[in-house]
């Protein structure tokens, strides 16, 4: 793991919650939909703060996919789970959402659980998933 | 019954999301390390190669079906409950999909930090 991995799993953290929390704030503005009328979702979007949120989630979006390319799922998905706890925070401090001791116990678990996977390896190696051109550059 | 809603939008978006997430790995290992690509044929390329994979467009569309359920369920109940309850679930359903799918080596390590991660984000959403 290189330094420009750890920055894109950073990347995929920060993008996640911030987005995730943008989302909340526009939702809690558009106000509760019905299943009836479902197609209000689509006006959800022009929401700013909706409208933000999936900004912030395209970048989320395209550093996991980056991720995905040189790492296993089972790998990424724990190691940015600290996201959770992000979230958590901006929740509590910014839409003054109620952390009860139960969700602080949770960040706990999140943590130790990233941990766990953090100081493992990334990647399950298998000759067959090698790209050509990194195949070539090891055969040389 | 808004209880009943939001936990079927959170079922819908974990089992889209795992869908999405395996389709969507399979596509990304088999187009390689987009950093390496980007370096040796450029941005542009890296971009039409992604949107040229089939898994990866099917899995977009898993993605959009999870995107439209959470917007549903934000709606109706409360991100710090939405949010990490569909994400603990994802994680379990993820790690068997990865498995079986994916033939991912889900050791003993992965398994603990998924069971981890998945209780604590169930704990954030109490």
């Amino acid at each position: 793991m290189t330094v420009r991995k750890y920055l894109v799993l950073l990347a995929i953290v920060i993008f996640g919650a911030t987005g995730d929390a943008l989302l909340s704030r526009g939702m809690k503005e558009v106000g509760e939909i019905h299943l009836n009328d479902w197609h209000e979702l689509i006006y959800a979007i022009g929401d700013p703060w909706v409208l933000g949120g999936i900004v912030l989630l395209l970048g989320f979006f395209a550093s996991y996919l980056t991720a995905l390319s040189w790492a296993d799922l089972t790998y990424v998905l724990p190691a940015t789970a600290i996201g959770y706890v992000v979230l958590a925070l901006i929740a509590k401090f910014y839409l003054h959402e109620h952390i009860s001791l139960m969700r602080w116990a949770g960040i706990l678990l999140i943590t130790a659980g990233v941990g766990f996977v953090a100081t493992g390896p990334a990647l399950t190696e298998r000759e067959e998933d090698v790209a050509p051109v990194e195949k070539i550059g090891r055969e040389a | 019954m808004r209880a009943l809603y939001t936990w079927g939008a959170i079922l819908t978006i974990v089992a889209a999301a795992t869908a999405g997430d395996v389709l969507q790995a399979h596509a990304m290992r088999k187009i390689g390390d987009l950093g390496e690509l980007r370096k040796s044929r450029g941005i542009r390329h890296v971009i039409l190669t992604v949107l040229k994979s089939g898994p990866f467009m099917f899995g977009l569309a898993c993605m959009a079906i999870a995107f439209f359920a959470l917007l549903l369920a934000l709606s109706w109940a409360d991100v710090s409950l939405v949010a990490p309850a569909s994400a603990s679930l994802t994680f379990i359903t993820n790690a068997a999909a990865a498995k079986l799918f994916l033939r991912e080596n889900v050791d003993r390590r992965r398994w603990i930090a998924a069971i981890f991660v998945a209780a604590g984000v169930a704990l954030l959403a109490m």
